[in-house]
């Protein structure tokens, strides 16, 4: 075996409910290289982790930690281990410091003195040259200060076996950038990194050997040096799927929208869009490019009627007919009931778009329930959507009155989706539209929208891949920080400007 | 790197039982383990009450069934009491699902009371008693629904904590029942004892013959009503959404605020009809022991039985009987009717623990071991 | 008003003040640990009967019951009781997982019927008749600090004038404080309150300090419900429910005080001032009010005056949530299970 040997797993399964997470997996990991850990969304990476961190606990398997066979009951086990692992979702609490956070679990004295944790915090942080104030508190910390403190975190209580959880999702690239470096230092010292990600572009960049998973059972590991994105995807997806979106050009467009100065302060009375203008055009999919937590939500939320629009913001809506008007300041029921047909699939798909408890036949009622006078709910014209939407799109459920919630994630997009496209809108927007799902349902998302294009529907996407991005939408508005830093055609611009305008404000000039 | 775990002969052991969470349980198997947590439940009752009196389990029962059932009169004493239990359970059914904690159904109903006594006591022998009985029932729901809005209110436009606040307000009706006990008390007791007994103003008239007759009827009718109005009318489906998430609500365009207004008018509308009903057909009085904690029993009636209102008739029916058992054995044994709060409480913890075993499951390490050989 | 009737208004306070005070400190740790315990009443409840069960076995049929080992006895027995009380919560909501409103009420209901109900039996049971009564515990309770008591004059009055347990219960507070500010375990604890799933991945077993801090909240809980019983109504017993409207004035408190042990001593005794506040209105103030309220008997006004603490609640409460500050609100997780593999 080799000495070098850090973690091994043998035979690991674990099952939640019907769904087998991970099905008998063995690998390995080693100190003193990065190993990647490549799979598409619910291929089961994150859940092997968890399972090594202590979060869950396996079904089946063992696990072996500098050569001793172990039981990782808990997160404590783990630690005890040198194991710890930097979530996607922040492990930190909001209204403690830093230095509190750090010192979170760690054994020793009855009492502690923050004073002589915050001079340690800082010893650390020079040393690889985190930039981190331990007595700010975690509610005020931007997200890469998040991740910073979460390294600092297990680095403070000596881990020597990482482990990060698509730590590049939420950071600009030069966050990632400089993440990549202390990373590498980290590699140089000795210790074990694993690294999970779907981003083949990084584990290329960094990693020295990469391990694949796809739907819960390994796959291959490949030494880097030999690996390209060719065998990667492949071993990834498993088949060759064709990259190429249908993309015809706009027939006809008209101005549908009419966005101007449009400003929203979000629910922590932060500016999350600030004077942002630009017009949505029928027969044409607007693609909205930026890191996460731009301002794409609010957006999206002030055109449906969801958000308070500041003074001087204008929403003006064309009808095919011609006729305009404003939509700012007025009601989701209002628009509704102004027999505008305003689609909108939120990012968060059982917590707003749809009721978990209820099934697809309730759910078809949630924006059409109050039809009509009767003070009782209509069934069967909801029941006639449900069971065609269940049709076309082929939702694998029980039962059309099985709670949404028990569905997978792809069928419960496909119910959202489907019933935003059923109420025949003249603007549908989606955000995330695609998030959790596998590619070959992606692409039955990706079809649906340009159908829709097709049939004259103004169509905004808000989307993370920028592949994706470039390939199906016909413009793209692209935000940072809450602001608009350009308006671009999809079809000539680079994916890189894009990348660029997503972290830099770009001066007037250069974007008009 | 050295720690406890180098040595394989020191490793932690596989915990012995592991939890997992349910997916899906077929209703009849959830129905089993609520029938035997139940029946559990009645056990350990049985042995409270073995312990402190010399019957054995048999005879406790056989005690118990005969206080609750044995006469005519015992039964529409155990029917009146579950009628007022649901009526408070039926109005609170509405506020519960739409997640507004309402811990004040103890006010609302004291109030509904308070408003009905003040009708028999300065309108009575003045008006018809058909007119004088629908003023009553009314004005009864009309300041409790007031009464719950306020609360409602501050909920919805500062979102102030309405579980404190509606209990804060029970002792405020308290006050306010005491005071006026004070001023309609003639003789310096503190009690305002009968009301009208003599010429039974205010007084709802008996059915077949029956006293209670008329309250359990509007309690059945308002329990069926309730059903479907939850189920299948559109302020329901507001109750449902709004109750299960206020971002689908908004999404959907349902006004979250209008909804927790109008949501709490008719949930303490009808705890105060419930207050109506006690005053009126029950005791013909007013103290400050007309909610008798029934407004908190019933958080648990409707939270149990899952705001469906067949499955809430079921558990008062458990609870009524339980609690005129236990105070016959009371009675017979000369205790007081505090051992009703004991068993009420024993049974609760055994229905609320059914619910453990519907969601999950437990695996036990035996069974693991031999799911690996195979 | 008279200096006496101050002294005496203040001195009712300070009782009454001891009672909320240990049932919000109790309450304030559960609900650092993230558990909503609206059984406070119940365990209050328990620790009351357990403390006068404890000494009416001791003292019932001993001729001369020693004051202290009654007192030491009926403490063992108030503590095991009310402790049996947050454990079976901890059972319910932590391992069973439970709804944590409801099994609380429910606690509530169950630890009324049987305190009310042994309260009121336990001298029938063990085959006496009459009232029962523990007369050298509740001296041992309610003795004074010799000297300190008597000798200073009007500080003797205002400040040492109450039973070793209103002391005890300043002390509690102020460790409490200490504890969740100035040690490990209380950060780990306030980290399960906040975020347990953080607490977690952070090695923190959220089971053992939810179920410590609940135990030994609900001990803390019980020593109300025994100062209850054994001072304020002298080693009695009433069933007119009077322990259970303190226990939801302990309940409310906790908002009051943000969540914070130090910040319960004052605002306790506050709260008592407002309880009692009915007694010392002045006639003059009542006639006047009496007759605004259409002709009423000054005499009934006392019925009025008695909603002031519960109209003060509620106003500070709605004061509380029109301006909201992130440190003064209830631990994030307050009220919800938590599962590991929740997913």
């Amino acid at each position: 075996m080799d000495d070098r040997s850090a973690v091994r797993m043998e035979n690991v399964t674990k099952r939640f409910g019907s769904v087998v997470a991970n099905d008998h997996v063995s690998m390995n990991i080693n100190y003193g290289e990065i190993l990647s850990i490549l799979g598409e969304n619910g291929s089961g990476k994150t859940t092997l982790m968890n399972m090594l961190a202590g979060i869950y606990y396996p079904d089946e398997g063992y696990f072996y930690v500098n050569g001793s066979e172990v039981t990782i009951k808990s997160p404590h086990d783990a630690f005890e281990l040198g194991i710890g692992m930097i979530h996607q979702h922040f492990k930190l609490i909001d209204v403690f410091t830093a230095a509190e956070n750090i010192i979170l679990g760690i054994e020793g004295s009855r009492t502690y003195d923050l004073k002589e944790v915050n001079r340690r915090v800082r010893e650390i942080a020079d040393q690889y040259g985190f930039d981190i104030d331990p007595e700010q508190k975690v509610y005020e910390m931007s997200v890469a200060q998040k991740q910073t403190l979460e390294i600092v975190k297990i680095l403070y209580r000596g881990a020597n076996i990482l482990i990060l959880d698509e730590p590049t999702a939420v950071l600009t690239p030069q966050e990632t950038e400089k993440l990549f470096k202390i990373l590498r230092a980290m590699r140089s010292d000795g210790k074990a990194i694993v690294l999970i990600t779907h981003k083949l572009n990084e584990v290329l960049e960094l990693s020295d050997r990469v391990t694949i998973l796809r739907k819960g059972q390994y796959i291959t590991t490949i030494p880097t040096p030999v690996a390209t994105e060719q065998i990667l995807t492949e071993a990834m997806v498993g088949e060759k799927v064709t990259l190429d979106i249908d993309r015809p050009l706009p027939v006809n467009p008209q101005k549908r929208l009419e966005i101007r100065n449009l400003t929203v302060y979000n629910e922590e009375r932060v500016k999350a869009l600030e004077d942002v203008s630009f017009d949505v055009y029928s027969g044409e999919i607007l693609g909205i490019a930026g890191i996460s937590g731009c301002g794409q939500k609010e957006l999206l939320e002030a055109i449906a009627g969801l958000q308070h629009i500041e003074e001087g913001g204008k929403v003006i809506y064309t009808d095919p007919e011609g006729n305009e008007k404003d939509l700012a300041g007025i009601s989701v029921r209002e628009i509704r009931n102004l027999g505008i047909h305003l689609s909108f699939v939120p990012e968060d798909r059982l917590g707003m778009g749809l009721v978990a408890s209820m099934g697809m036949t309730e759910n078809m009622m949630l924006k059409e329930y109050d039809r009509g006078r009767s003070p009782f709910l209509d069934r069967t014209s909801s029941l006639k959507i449900a069971d065609e939407i269940q049709k076309e799109l082929d939702v694998i459920t029980p039962s059309l009155d099985t709670p949404v919630r028990k569905l997978s994630g792809g069928n419960v997009q496909k119910v959202l989706v489907g019933r935003e496209i059923a109420a025949e809108p003249t603007i549908l927007m989606t955000a995330y539209a695609v998030r959790g799902l596998d590619i070959s349902k992606s692409y039955t998302i990706y079809n649906l929208l340009t159908e829709q294009k097709k049939k004259g529907v103004a169509v905004i996407y808000v989307g993370e891949d920028l592949d994706v991005l470039l390939a199906l939408a016909d413009r793209i508005l692209v935000l940072c920080g809450g602001r608009q830093n350009g308006i671009l055609d999809a079809r000539s611009v680079t994916k890189e400007e894009v990348g660029r305008r997503m972290t830099n404000i770009v001066s007037e000039e250069a974007a008009a | 790197m050295r720690n406890k775990y180098d040595k394989p002969h020191d490793r932690v052991k596989e915990p012995l039982i592991h939890l997992v969470r349910r997916v899906d349980i077929p209703a009849s198997k959830a129905w089993t383990i609520r029938i035997v947590c139940v029946l559990l439940g009645m056990l350990v009752c049985a042995l409270f009450i073995m312990s402190i009196t010399s019957l054995n389990p048999v005879s406790v029962y056989a005690s118990m069934f005969s206080g609750a059932f044995g006469t005519g009169r015992r039964i529409w004493q155990t029917l009146k009491d579950m009628a007022i239990l649901l009526c408070i359970g039926i109005g609170l059914a509405p506020a519960f699902k739409l997640r507004f904690w309402n811990v004040g159904a103890e006010g609302q109903v004291l109030i509904g009371g308070l408003v009905s006594a003040a009708w028999m006591i300065t309108m009575g022998n003045k008006i018809p008693n058909v007119l004088l009985l629908l003023l009553m029932a009314l004005s009864a729901m009309l300041a409790s629904a007031v009464w719950g809005l306020i609360p409602a209110y501050f909920k919805s436009k500062y979102r102030t904590n309405e579980t404190l606040f509606t209990l804060m307000m029970n002792y405020v009706a308290l006050m306010l029942v005491e005071f006026f006990v004070d001023v309609w008390d003639k003789k310096q007791s503190h009690s305002v004892g009968i009301i009208n007994g003599d010429t039974q103003a205010g007084w709802m008239p008996s059915l077949f013959g029956q006293q209670f007759a008329p309250a359990v009827l509007i309690v059945a009718a308002l329990t069926i009503g309730m059903y479907f109005y939850l189920k299948n009318s559109k302020q329901g489906f507001e109750i449902t959404v709004a109750g299960e998430s206020e971002n689908t609500a908004r999404y959907a365009g349902i006004s979250v605020p209008k909804v927790i207004m109008r949501t709490m008018a008719i949930s303490a509308a009808i705890c105060g009809l419930a207050g109506f009903l006690e005053v009126s057909c029950v005791s013909h009085t007013i103290s400050s022991l007309t909610a008798g904690g029934r407004g908190f029993t019933a958080i648990i009636v409707a939270w149990l039985g899952k705001f469906n209102p067949f499955a809430m008739t079921l558990i008062t029916g458990i609870l009524s009987f339980l609690s005129r058992g236990a105070n016959q054995i009371a009675s017979d044994f000369n205790f007081n009717t505090y051992a009703s709060s004991i068993l009420t409480g024993i049974i609760l913890f055994f229905i609320l623990a059914s619910e453990f075993f519907i969601n999950y499951e437990l695996v036990f390490r035996s069974r693991r071991g031999k799911e690996k050989a195979e | 008003m008279t200096l006496t009737s101050i002294l005496a208004w203040l001195n009712a306070a300070v009782t009454f003040g001891t009672i909320i005070m240990l049932g919000s400190v109790g309450e304030i740790l559960t609900e650092k640990s993230g558990n909503l315990n609206l059984g406070v009443p119940g365990i209050m409840y328990l620790g009351a009967i357990g403390a006068l069960a404890g000494a009416f076995f001791y003292e019932n049929g001993n001729p001369a019951p020693s004051p202290v080992i009654s007192l030491i006895i009926s403490l063992a027995c108030a503590l095991l009781a009310s402790g049996f009380g947050g454990l079976l919560y901890c059972f319910m909501t932590v391992t069973l997982r439970t709804n944590q409103n409801v099994t609380g009420l429910t606690l509530t209901i169950f630890g009324s019927g049987v305190a009310n109900f042994f309260g009121g039996s336990l001298v029938k049971l063990s085959g006496g008749v009459g009232q029962i009564s523990v007369a050298a515990a509740s001296s041992a309770y309610r003795a004074q600090i010799p000297v300190l008591s008597t000798k200073l004059g009007i500080f003797s009055t205002i400040f040492f004038n109450y039973g070793f347990l209103t002391y005890a219960a300043i002390l509690i507070a102020l460790g409490a404080g200490f504890f969740l500010n100035r040690t490990r375990a209380g950060l780990n604890l306030r980290a399960v309150g906040e975020n347990p799933a953080t607490a977690d991945a952070a090695g923190i077993n959220v089971t053992k300090y939810k179920y410590l801090a609940t135990t030994i909240g609900a001990m803390i809980e019980g020593l109300g419900g025994v100062y209850y019983v054994m001072d304020y109504i002298k080693g009695t017993w009433d069933t007119g429910g009077g322990i259970e409207a303190l226990g939801w004035l302990a309940v409310a408190l906790v908002i009051f005080t943000s969540w914070k042990p130090v910040s319960a001593i004052w605002g306790s005794f506050v709260f008592g001032i407002c309880y009692w506040v009915y007694l010392y209105i002045p006639n003059n103030i009542s006639a006047v009010l009496a007759k605004i309220c259409g002709n009423a008997n000054p005499s009934h006004m006392q019925n009025l005056y008695r909603m002031i603490p519960y109209l003060v609640t509620i106003i500070i409460l709605i004061l509380v949530s029109k301006r909201k500050r992130r440190e003064n609100q209830n631990p994030a997780s307050l009220g919800i299970s938590y599962f590991r593999e929740e997913r």
